[in-house]
Parts: C-alpha cells; sequence; structure tokens
C-alpha cells in the first residue's frame, strides 16, 4: 500500500508541519494538548518510516524511494531524495529515537512545553531531510537549518552557562560548514548540478581532491567529532536539556560520519587515500586519548559525552582503513567489514549514548546534580533502575550480547588486518571503555547511600521504565541478532568500497 | 528429540529459569525462585549427563553445527552454534553437576538474604553463560561466553553492593579480566585475518596452512603467526583463569558469597582458560614458543601463589590462593602438551574445590559469618558432616593416593618430567616443590579450624551446630566424585584416548602416550606413588601442619618473627596490588587528567578555541578604535593613503 507515496516527503515534513501545528497551540496552558499532538505526530513520523523498512530492496546499491522535483532551476537545483542501505537506517534511527525524547520530556519540561516539543520535531524532520537528499544544495539548507532547533534546545532550555555552550556549538559547526560550502558550490561549477550522485561520478585532479577533502573533512570532524575539533560536544551535552543531549549524541553526531560515507570517500577516493594515515591517526587518538580523558571526568554528562568521541573514533577507524587492509594484505578483502562494522557502530551508539543520556536525566530530574561526588548507593532507593543502568553500562563497555559490542569487534577484527599496532591501540578501549564505564557505575549505583537525597530517591516511574525497557530491548536485540541491520547496508557498503577504489583521478 | 533441540534445551533451561527469577521475582517469591532455577539446572544436568552416556559410553557421534547465523559481513558467517564433542560434554556434566549442588546449597546459605530471588537468578544466568562458552563452535561465540560469564561474576561478586570491598573487587575483577580480553580479542582477530573464519572446524583443519607464515610486529623481526595468536590467545586465558600476573582478582573476588565462590571462582568459569587452550590444542602445538610460555607462566603461579596461602588467615582466602595454585598445575600440563592431565585435573578439581569452598560455607554459616581462622578451632564434634567431607576434600587436594586430586596432580607432574620444551626444569620443580606448599596450607586451615583449642567467643560456641540437610546434602554428593571419579577414570582420560579427536598432540610432545605405557591401572599407580617423591612431601607438609598448628603452636609466631622480611613479602602479596594500584590504576587516571586539563582544557580551548575568539576581539578592538567617528581622522587617513600611492608611484615601485 506504500508503494506510491512520497514515503521520504512525509518523514521530512510530517514531523516538520507537525512541529509547527505543536508551536501553534501557544503557552503553557495548553501544554497537556501540545504533548499529546507531539506524541501523535512523533509516533505517525516512525510508523511512515518503517515500510522504508520493509519495503527496503536488500540487493541493490541503487537508491530507493526517489524523489526528483525541479526547485530552482536557474541553479539546476532539484528536491532530489532517496536512501540506499546507509541512510536508511540513520532515518530509522531519527524518528525512533525522536519518540522517545518527546516521551522523556512529558512532565520534565514544564517551561514551553509546546515550544520544545515542537523543536524535537522539526528537528526530527530536518535530520530525515540531511539522510534523504540526494541534491546537495537541499543537503545543505537541511545541514545548516538543523542547526537552529539545537541552537534554540540548549539556548532555552539548557542549564546555567548554556550561552557559552551554545555560541561555541554554533560557531564551531558553523566554521565547518562554510568550508563545505565552498566545496559544494566548486564540484556544481564543475558537473554543472547540484546532485550529489553525479559529484560522485566526477573525475579529479589528486591537489583538487585534497583541497575538496579537507573542506569537507573540517565539515564532518567537527560534527562527529574528532580530535582536537572536539571540545564543543562535552560543553553542549553538559548544557543541553536531556532530551537535547540524546538527540546530539544518537544523531547530529552521526551527520559527519554519514558525510564521509556520502560525500568524502566517494566524491574524493584518491585523496582519502591520501590523507589516511591522518585519519587513522586522528581516529586513534579519539579512541585512546579520550578513553583516558572519560576517566578523569566527575560529571556524568562529560564522562558520557567524552565516551561519545571516544565510540565515534572506531566510526573513523571503520571507515579509513580500506587502504592500509589492502597494503598489507594485498587485497580489499576487509574494507567492506570495516565500513559495516562502523555502521552498526554508528546505529548501536545512537541507542546506548541516548539511554545513558536519559539514565543521567533520570537522576538529574530527581537530584538536580550531574556530579558523581553527589551521588553513591543508589541502587538502594533505585533498584530498577540501577538495574536499566548497569546493563547501559555494560552496553557502553562493549559487552557481547549488547548492540554495543558489535561495532567495535567487527571494526577490531578488520584493524587487525590493516595493522598490528593500529588494531592494539583500538582494542585498548575494552579496558578504557569498561574503566571509565563500570568507575563510574560504581560510584553513583553502588555502595553505600552517602546522602539523605539520595535516600529518599523513587524508583523510576512508568513512562521512565517504558522508555529505558524500550532501549534495552533495542540494545539486546542487536547484540544478539545484528544480522538484519547488516542485510540492509550490505550491498550499498560493497558498491561503496568497489567505487572507492577504483582511482578517480583525471 | 533431535539432537540439537536437545542441546538447546541444556543451554536454555538454565536461562529460562534466571530470566523468571530475575525479572518475575517478586511474582513467584522466594520459594518460585529457587524452584524454578533448580528445576532449570536440574533439566539440564539430566540431559546433559543423557548426551555424556550417549557420546562417551556409547560411543554416538558428536555434534557440529549452527544455530543461528548472528550476522554476515563481506561473505564472513559469524554463527552461533554447538560443538559437542567429549571435550566438551565432559565440561557440560561437571558445569551443572557443580551448579545444580550450588543450586541446593543456596537454598540454606542465603535463607536470609534480601537478594535471594536475585542470587538464583545470576548462578542461573551463569550456568547459561558457561554452557554457551563450552558448547561454542566458533571463537565469536567463546567471546560471547567469555565476557559473559565476566559478566556474571562481576554482578556476583558485587552481590552485597552496599560494601566497599565488594564493589572495588568486581570493579578489579572486571578490569583485569578485561585486560585479558583484551589479548584474547586480538588472538580472534589474528585468526580471521590467517584463517579467513572463526569456526573452530575450518580453522583446525587449516592449521598447517597457516604453519610458517609470519609477521612483523616490532621492526622487521619475524614472528610466526601461530606463535603470536597463541600467545594472545593465552593473554584471555591469563585473565580468566588467574595466571601470574594477571592474576590479582582472584583472592578478591572472595567478597561474594560463598556458594559463588564454589561454583564461579573455583570448579568452573576459572577453568574456562583451561579449557580454551585445549580446545585450541591443534593450534598451539605448532609453536614451542607459546607451549613454553604458558609453562613457565602456570610454574609461577602453581608455587608461587601456593605460598601465598600459607599465611592467609580467612578462610576462604586460603582456598582461593589454593586456587590459583593448582589453576597453575593444569596450565602447566597444558604447556606440556599434557592437555588431557590439564583437563582431567581440571574436572577432579571441580569436584573437591567446590566441596571445599561449600564446606568452608557451611563453616561460615556456623560461626555466623566470622572467617577468620584464628577464632575457630574443634569444630570436628561440633560439625561432623562438615568435617569428614572438609578432610575428604582435602586429602584429594594435597593428592593423597587414591583420591582423585592424586591421579589428576601426578599425571601432570610426570608429565612435567618428560617435557622438554624450555623451562621445563624450573616448572618441574615448581610442581613438585608445590606438592609440599599445598600439604601445608591445606592441613594448615584443616587443623585450625577443625582441631585444636575452640577460640571462638562463648556466643558463638553456645550455638554451633550442624547445617540443615540442603548444605550438608551437596557436600556429601561432592564428596563421592572427590574420592573416586580420579581412579575411575585416570585410565582414559590420562592416558588413555578419551577425548579423542578434541585433543591433538604432536607425536613428538606426547607426554602422556609415553606414561601411558608404564600405566597399569589406578589401583598399581597408587601404590606404586607411595615410593616416589611427591607423596612423601606430600605427607611431610601435613606433618611439618600437624606439628606447627597442633603440638609447638607457639612455634609458628617465632618463625614469623624470624623471617619477617619474608612474612612482610608474602602478607603484601609480592605487592602486585600496590603496584597494580599506583602504578596502572593511578597512572591511567593521572594521564586522564593531564590530558583533560591541560590537551583539552589549556591547549585546545585556552589557546586555539577561545585564543581564536580572544584575537578576533583584540582585532576589532583595535579596528574599532580606528573608528573614531571624526571626520578629520578620516581625512587625515585618505590624505595619508594618497600620498603613499603617490610616493610608491614616484618611487617606481608599482
Amino acid at each position: 500500500m506504500f508503494a506510491d507515496w512520497p514515503l521520504l516527503s512525509l518523514v521530512i515534513w510530517v514531523p516538520v508541519f507537525g512541529g509547527l501545528l505543536v508551536l501553534a497551540t501557544g503557552g503553557d496552558k495548553n501544554a497537556p494538548e501540545a504533548r499529546m499532538l507531539a506524541l501523535i505526530v512523533a509516533v505517525v513520523s516512525f510508523l511512515l518510516s518503517i515500510p522504508l523498512y520493509t519495503n527496503f530492496q536488500m540487493h541493490t546499491s541503487n537508491m530507493q524511494f526517489v524523489e526528483l522535483h525541479p526547485w530552482i532551476e536557474t541553479f539546476k537545483v532539484n528536491y532530489h531524495l532517496g536512501v540506499d542501505g546507509i541512510s536508511m537506517p540513520l532515518i530509522l534511527l531519527t524518528t525512533f529515537m525522536t519518540v522517545l525524547v518527546i516521551i522523556a520530556g512529558w512532565e520534565v519540561i514544564q517551561f514551553k512545553a509546546a515550544q520544545y516539543m515542537a523543536a524535537f520535531l522539526i528537528m526530527e524532520g530536518l535530520m530525515n531531510g540531511v539522510f534523504a537528499s540526494l541534491d546537495a544544495a537541499l543537503f545543505y539548507v537541511f545541514w545548516e537549518a538543523m542547526l537552529i532547533p539545537m541552537f534554540i534546545v540548549i539556548g532555552v532550555w539548557g542549564g546555567p552557562n548554556r550561552v557559552y555552550a551554545t555560541i561555541k556549538f554554533f560557531l564551531y559547526t558553523f566554521f565547518g560548514s562554510v568550508f563545505m560550502l565552498i566545496a559544494l558550490l566548486y564540484l556544481f561549477f564543475h558537473t554543472g548540478s547540484f546532485s550529489i550522485l553525479e559529484f560522485q561520478k566526477l573525475p579529479l585532479a589528486l591537489d583538487v581532491q585534497k583541497m575538496i577533502f579537507l573542506a569537507f573533512l573540517v565539515a564532518f570532524a567537527v560534527k562527529i567529532p574528532m580530535w582536537p575539533v572536539h571540545t564543543w560536544l562535552p560543553d553542549a551535552h553538559v548544557e543541553a536539556p536531556t532530551g537535547g543531549s540524546v538527540i546530539l549524541a544518537a544523531i547530529m553526531l552521526k551527520l559527519g560520519a554519514y558525510g564521509f560515507l556520502r560525500f568524502s570517500l566517494p566524491i574524493t577516493p584518491d585523496a582519502s587515500h591520501a590523507y589516511d594515515g591522518l585519519m587513522i591517526t586522528l581516529s586513534l587518538i579519539a579512541v585512546v586519548y579520550i578513553g583516558f580523558v572519560a576517566l578523569a571526568q566527575q560529571d556524568m554528562k562529560k564522562l558520557i559525552a567524552y565516551s561519545s568521541i571516544s565510540h565515534m573514533g572506531f566510526v573513523t577507524l571503520g571507515f579509513f582503513i580500506i587502504w592500509s587492509i589492502a597494503t598489507n594484505t594485498g587485497s580489499y578483502k576487509g574494507a567492506v567489514m570495516g565500513i559495516e562494522g562502523a555502521m552498526v557502530q554508528m546505529i548501536s551508539h545512537g541507542f546506548i549514548s541516548g539511554a545513558m543520556f536519559l539514565c543521567v536525566g533520570v537522576m538529574y530530574d530527581r537530584m538536580h546534580t550531574r556530579m558523581i561526588k553527589d551521588y553513591g548507593g543508589v541502587v538502594n532507593s533505585m533498584p530498577t533502575f540501577a538495574a536499566f543502568m548497569v546493563l547501559f553500562a555494560m552496553a557502553n563497555a562493549g559487552l557481547p550480547g549488547t548492540s554495543g559490542f558489535v561495532g567495535e569487534f567487527i571494526v577490531i577484527l578488520t584493524a587487525f588486518k590493516a595493522n598490528f599496532w593500529i588494531a592494539f591501540l583500538a582494542a585498548i578501549t575494552l579496558i578504557l571503555g569498561a574503566a571509565y564505564t563500570l568507575w563510574m557505575v560504581k560510584r553513583v549505583i553502588f555502595g553505600e547511600v552517602t546522602n539523605e537525597a539520595v535516600r529518599s530517591l523513587k524508583d523510576i516511574n512508568r513512562r521512565e521504565f517504558f522508555i529505558l525497557a524500550i532501549l534495552a530491548i533495542t540494545v539486546l536485540f542487536f547484540g544478539l541478532y545484528p544480522a538484519p541491520l547488516l542485510n540492509v547496508m550490505d550491498a550499498s557498503v560493497s558498491n561503496l568500497v568497489h567505487h572507492v577504489t577504483i582511482s578517480k583521478l583525471k | 528429540m533431535e539432537m540439537k533441540s536437545l542441546y538447546l534445551w541444556i543451554a536454555l533451561s538454565p536461562l529460562i529459569g534466571a530470566v523468571i527469577a530475575g525479572l518475575f521475582g517478586k511474582m513467584v517469591g522466594r520459594s518460585g525462585a529457587h524452584w524454578v532455577t533448580i528445576i532449570g539446572v536440574a533439566v539440564s544436568c539430566l540431559l546433559s549427563l543423557y548426551v555424556f552416556k550417549a557420546i562417551v559410553i556409547d560411543g554416538a557421534d558428536g555434534f557440529n553445527g549452527t544455530v543461528y547465523t548472528w550476522l554476515v559481513s563481506e561473505g564472513i558467517h559469524f554463527e552461533v552454534g554447538f560443538l559437542i564433542d567429549k571435550l566438551s560434554v565432559m565440561m557440560m556434566v561437571v558445569v551443572t553437576f557443580v551448579s545444580l549442588m550450588v543450586h541446593i546449597y543456596t537454598v540454606g546459605y542465603m535463607r536470609d538474604d534480601p537478594g535471594y530471588q536475585r542470587f538464583f537468578s545470576y548462578i542461573s544466568l551463569f550456568t547459561f553463560s558457561m554452557l554457551i562458552l563450552v558448547m561454542s563452535n566458533n571463537f565469536m561465540q567463546l567471546f560471547f561466553g567469555w565476557e559473559a560469564v565476566g559478566l556474571v561474576s562481576y554482578l556476583l561478586i558485587g552481590f552485597w553492593y552496599t560494601r566497599e570491598s565488594a564493589i572495588y573487587a568486581n570493579l578489579k575483577a572486571f578490569l583485569v579480566n578485561r585486560v585479558g580480553d583484551f589479548g584474547f580479542l586480538l588472538g580472534i582477530a589474528g585468526v580471521l585475518m590467517y584463517f579467513g573464519t572463526l569456526d573452530y572446524a575450518t580453522v583446525f583443519a587449516n592449521v598447517d596452512k597457516v604453519d610458517g607464515k609470519t609477521m612483523t610486529i616490532l621492526g622487521s623481526t619475524p614472528w610466526s603467526v601461530l606463535t603470536v595468536i597463541c600467545i594472545l590467545l593465552f593473554i584471555g586465558a591469563m585473565g580468566k583463569s588467574a595466571q601470574v600476573p594477571l592474576h590479582v582478582w582472584l583472592p578478591d573476588s572472595m567478597e561474594g558469597p560463598t556458594p559463588i565462590s564454589a561454583l564461579i571462582h573455583a570448579a568452573t568459569m576459572v577453568t574456562a582458560g583451561i579449557f580454551m587452550v585445549a580446545r585450541m590444542s591443534p593450534l598451539f602445538e605448532m609453536s614451542e614458543t607459546a607451549l613454553s610460555v604458558v609453562m613457565v607462566i602456570g610454574a609461577i603461579t602453581a608455587l608461587f601463589m601456593g605460598f601465598l596461602g600459607l599465611i592467609q588467615n580467612d578462610i576462604k582466602r586460603v582456598i582461593a590462593y589454593s586456587t590459583l595454585s593448582q589453576l597453575g598445575y593444569m596450565t602447566v600440563a597444558l604447556g606440556a602438551s599434557a592437555y588431557a592431565a590439564g583437563i582431567f585435573h581440571l574436572m577432579t578439581h571441580a569436584f573437591f574445590k567446590a566441596l571445599l569452598f561449600l564446606g568452608a560455607g557451611s563453616v561460615i554459616i556456623a560461626m555466623h559469618h566470622v572467617q577468620d581462622i584464628r577464632q575457630m578451632g574443634g569444630l570436628r564434634k561440633y560439625m561432623p558432616i562438615t568435617w569428614i567431607t572438609f578432610l575428604i576434600g582435602s586429602l584429594a587436594l594435597i593428592g593423597t593416593p587414591g583420591f582423585a586430586g592424586f591421579y589428576s596432580k601426578d599425571s601432570i607432574i610426570e608429565a612435567v618430567q618428560l617435557s622438554t620444551l624450555p623451562g621445563h626444569q624450573f616448572a618441574y620443580f615448581a610442581v613438585l616443590a608445590g606438592v609440599l606448599v599445598t600439604a601445608l596450607y591445606s592441613f594448615r586451615l584443616y587443623f585450625l579450624v577443625f582441631h585444636g583449642k575452640e577460640r571462638m567467643d562463648e556466643h558463638t560456641r553456645a550455638h554451633l551446630h550442624e547445617t540443615p540437610w540442603v548444605v550438608t546434602l551437596p557436600l556429601i554428593l561432592l564428596a563421592i566424585p572427590s574420592v573416586f571419579i580420579g581412579a575411575y577414570y585416570v585410565g582414559s582420560m590420562a592416558f588413555g584416548n578419551f577425548f579423542g579427536d578434541a585433543i591433538f598432540v604432536l607425536p613428538q610432545h606426547n607426554v602422556l602416550g609415553e606414561l601411558a605405557r608404564e600405566f597399569h591401572g589406578a589401583w598399581p599407580m597408587a601404590i606404586h606413588a607411595f615410593s616416589t617423591a611427591p607423596f612423601w612431601l606430600a605427607l611431610s607438609g601435613v606433618v611439618i601442619a600437624y606439628y606447627l598448628y597442633m603440638v609447638n603452636t607457639a612455634l609458628p609466631a617465632k618463625i614469623q618473627a624470624r623471617v619477617q622480611f619474608l612474612y612482610t613479602l608474602l602478607d603484601n602479596k609480592y605487592y602486585f596490588d600496590r603496584f597494580n594500584e599506583i602504578f596502572f590504576a593511578g597512572g591511567s587516571r593521572g594521564i586522564g587528567r593531564l590530558l583533560w586539563q591541560t590537551g583539552d582544557a589549556k591547549l585546545i580551548d585556552g589557546m586555539i578555541i577561545n585564543g581564536t575568539a580572544r584575537t578576533v576581539g583584540w582585532v576589532s578592538g583595535v579596528v574599532r578604535r580606528v573608528q573614531t567617528g571624526y571626520l578629520y581622522h578620516y581625512a587625515f587617513a585618505m590624505i595619508l593613503g594618497l600620498m603613499f600611492l603617490l610616493a610608491t608611484y614616484v618611487l617606481g615601485w608599482i
């Protein structure tokens, strides 16, 4: 029945217009209606995204659910949408997480509730737009527009230091985007179109490729974020409200990684090859350096933020070990696996970091502090919550059986093919990840109750239970049976690797 | 019933029990929780015995097949599946039997604990994880089970989560194990790279294709690929099976309730490393370097951890160090290519060490949770069943001829004697000296607890009595195999062809085969033992213990005062903990703070980011000052500019 529906347009515009509708409910006296409406919009958007999976053709790398209409004909800008196995799972992740974020903010947000809900819905639509765009101009519009609701979410519902954090966030990401715009314009002038698929076919000299690669790199490295342009993330997370942190970690960081797969690797394969050493180095710095930094954190949100950066290091590592594998083993076998592992890591990190931030949110709502030292012995008063927290902490530490294991496992396996020491350094996360996560759990969850506030904590309510249970089931499901996820992406990733390994030099 | 679904039931029935007791603990209540988990494990145990009978006794074929495909990437299948052969079926029987005993025992031991249902859920979950580990037919699932048992161990060591010592110990256990898993995972990655699959059967079938390949790690020195893989895998075994220097977590794990010390930290989980190396025998056989490393590490553990058992005063810690030392014996056996003897000792040890731990638990219940042996003594007459069974366990442990431990340990010692790999002299010395040490600490414990003066306070003494049947029944049931199982299986397991194709030994390493030629049955072996060194060493250990702790009880303190420096060294456990705490734990925290505060805050944020912002601010401040708003300033600037242009023209710069 969905065959002729413009599904991609729907998952973009239903949330955006739904969000505007929620906004129209006005002030806080209508908050109950606003919440209900927001939930309906989010659920409908999620339901609309499901046929993207069920009707997806697994065995082709072609774009599917394509919509193509002229938009600004003077500049040959088209309203061109479509997804493949790389972008489709990310859209599902977005619609799924948004439902949870709406529920998570239900009674927690009392101030300007309608606006809060609306911001997330609009953001959802725009992020789906980024993943679905096949036209670079359209992509860029969504890419930039998406920043605005996030900027507002942190700026309005954020913590005491939110102004510093929002400006840092905005400047960092905006700074990155400008370089990307230049690169996109260059490609436009040389292909005469904004079609990303045309960009991918354009032969380019190595020097040009390098310039374009670096321009993209600035934009995407900031988003992921990669060391050393990562320092906006901990600040943004600390100041953002729980929902903001969840979306930031679960989806926004993935945009940068997605950019590498959609732009850097296919458009500038030779430059990617030329700079792969740099990329691997930066990835490993993220894994090891940031892992140590996470160990030193006293603020739970900062700790999880640093943990995110460290986990994203696996994503970029998986993307860029293609050529090291070829140098070391004489064949590209393993490259597809590396990218697939990185993709799984992206999706899984969405669930796990989202869940971790929600857990911190649950505690913050009750105690109004994120500092580890203010807690201790939470399990005594919140046993059910503690069980969830330990589960997600284990997932964060990459325990087999949880989705957190799959991506790291595959990336380490392929890294070994590239170089023993790359695998060695990447595998240190097994120790560091467990150390910083479980040390936090020890200090926050376990132990004697150290203060009265903790003693009188109430365990999670049904709403919180529902959210955490859904995430727990998801994390366990993909840990025990990740095959569906990989089957979806296999054709597209194989095609990508095939494309990337062929030189585009003129 | 189809065999595959039978195996599935073996693995899943404990999991079902764990889920019911864990998630619906309130609903099913305390007795509901223990019934559902006990039934789950009992089903698993009975089915395992059935499979054991079918495969070992009736000679039925094993099984090697897939249950489901976990994922496929680039044509490589990662699968969940079972390999049921004589090695795994023996492990299944040991695991489920000891687990069943511990389940029953727990009904008594944890009777008054508020976390009753949670505890049953955890131990059943452990049983499931351990079965997944031993039944696996591939490296991926092995790693799954490997980490899953680590998770349950973490949860159970920290079971009493309000105790600081418990939650310190469980974090430490998890992290030290993760160090091992770090090596293990790299080893698995190496297997995938060079064999292109993680399936055991395919890997073992292709060993000769990889044998002889080399890789470079540092500089240009070529390393045999198999040596690298085996050593990496063995690092995993060192973590799980607590070999020096990754042994430090095991003594602290005694913070957990006693039933799990018996089940996890003595009988089953800690032997996973031994099982794994035996399972990988086709790989290890190809690398004498790796075997040599295994043997030397095992020997160090066997001897030096035994010494530490001599000075412990906590009843559980004495047994914990004994476990470390015995794991060392098993590891030495692996290094000497006597895999079967190592696994044999694993089995006998599982029974008598579980017995000793559960016996210690029985004592602890009677003593109202006092664990210091200096406050015990003379318990023999208050708790006869515990006393007899504990004595049986101790006799088995020290290798008294005829008891289970004798056959397995003696096979190891003789096998090491025949080994020719580098380090075999030291290993032989270590396992021989270890016999004396074992007897000494075992009987020191035995005499201090069950004989001599009653040193407990009046109140405790008045309440001393034998523990209820749920506690003593498992003791009796474990005591039986502790006596007989060695004699029954030594012929087939150590010197026969019990394991068939499951274990592979090269002809030139086949020390057990050599010994088998001189083996004429269990009974002659026991008789012969009276004329060998191990027996006399064990006997002198018992006699010395008797003299020191029954006759001349003032002497130990005097000896201690004489060799104070040695005592201090042992008391600080060779300073491993102190070193790790300062160097690794403190060092990591220090590096973390340094990178954060200097790298992130000062350099990146301070100089680059905020520095850029400040520079922009400064420049705009200067520029702002130029725009004064006075017309004559602008006019003056224009004139200056004009003159500059004129000058350049006149001087011919343009």
